[in-house]
């Protein structure tokens, strides 16, 4: 089972589910950072196991993971200080109450 | 208090069923160990996921993920590519979680109590993502992936080179993007002098 490619790549379609649920469901904009991550997550999971299964990509597949992971963090780190300074405005961190464009 | 513990509840029942199924595996049915090995990582990854999405308290969420962020290092690990498992374990578990529970503590109110931490949109959410994932796995189930038939060892000198000679210029690339992002991050959390506080 751990020398198919198919394994991993429904385990990293399932993650990727999951995250997609947590962004549609939570209400905490954190929350939601946290599902965007795992989303992230599971689709390096699917780029890594490609470039471990398939000769040709060869090393590619890990060259392209490794930049995925730097392009998150400066992701996280954007999206966490967006979370920040609106929290300093709004004074909660729920995003259903983020509404100052709908009036 | 009940229904707080529902979702723990139910996350260490799947992982216990699933390692449980693998050791049983291994043990009576002669597999090899790194199938059992793949299942638990496999189990403990996806409770922990589900765990970070449906846990009330957002703090337990963050040590969630970073539960879930050391499985899928395990998994790295696994698969043959060693280096993505460090950077795994050194940039998410060690940077991007730190940062999320940073912002977490930063952010809790006391008079604002997530009383709700689902939108009225869950139950319609979870149907969503169970179709993608039903649709993931049978879209993989029907490709046929030609020479994807073994795993590969991946030699780290080789992704070294090919790392510094061919792709060095996305790699520089990617650390202006990182110190670009560093500053904007600064900028925008930044607490203005005479600004609201």
């Amino acid at each position: 089972m751990s020398d198919s490619l198919d394994a991993y790549l429904v385990l990293s379609g399932l993650l990727f589910a999951i995250g997609s649920f947590g962004f549609l469901a939570r209400r905490n904009a954190i929350s939601m950072l946290m599902s965007i991550e795992l989303m992230l997550n599971g689709v390096n999971l699917a780029i890594v196991s490609f470039g471990a299964f398939i000769p040709a990509l060869g090393a590619q597949g890990s060259v392209i993971a490794l930049i995925v992971i730097a392009v998150a963090a400066a992701e996280a780190t954007v999206g966490l200080a967006i979370v920040i300074a609106i929290f300093r405005n709004k004074h909660t961190p729920l995003v259903d109450e983020y509404d100052s464009m709908k009036q | 208090m009940i229904r707080k513990l529902i979702p723990i509840v139910l996350a260490l029942a799947v992982m216990g069923a699933i390692t449980g199924v693998a050791a049983i595996m291994l043990i009576f049915l002669g597999q090899d160990w790194q199938d059992a090995l793949f299942w638990m990582l496999a189990a403990v990854m996806i409770g922990a996921a589900l765990l970070v999405v449906t846990m009330r308290d957002i703090i337990r969420c963050g040590l969630a993920m970073m539960v879930c962020f050391g499985s899928l290092a395990g998994i790295y690990a696994l698969i043959g590519a060693p280096l993505i498992a460090a950077a795994q374990v050194i940039v998410y578990i060690g940077a991007i979680s730190v940062l999320i529970l940073f912002a977490i503590m930063l952010t809790q109110t006391k008079d604002a109590p997530a009383r709700l931490v689902f939108q009225t949109q869950a139950v319609p959410a979870a149907f969503a993502s169970m179709i993608i994932a039903i649709v993931i796995a049978l879209a993989i189930g029907a490709t046929d992936w030609g020479a994807a038939t073994r795993r590969i060892r991946l030699a780290t000198d080789a992704l070294s080179k090919l790392l510094f000679h061919d792709f060095v210029l996305p790699f520089e690339i990617v650390s202006v993007l990182l110190l670009a992002a560093v500053i904007g991050g600064v900028f925008l959390a930044k607490r203005e002098p005479g600004g609201p506080s």
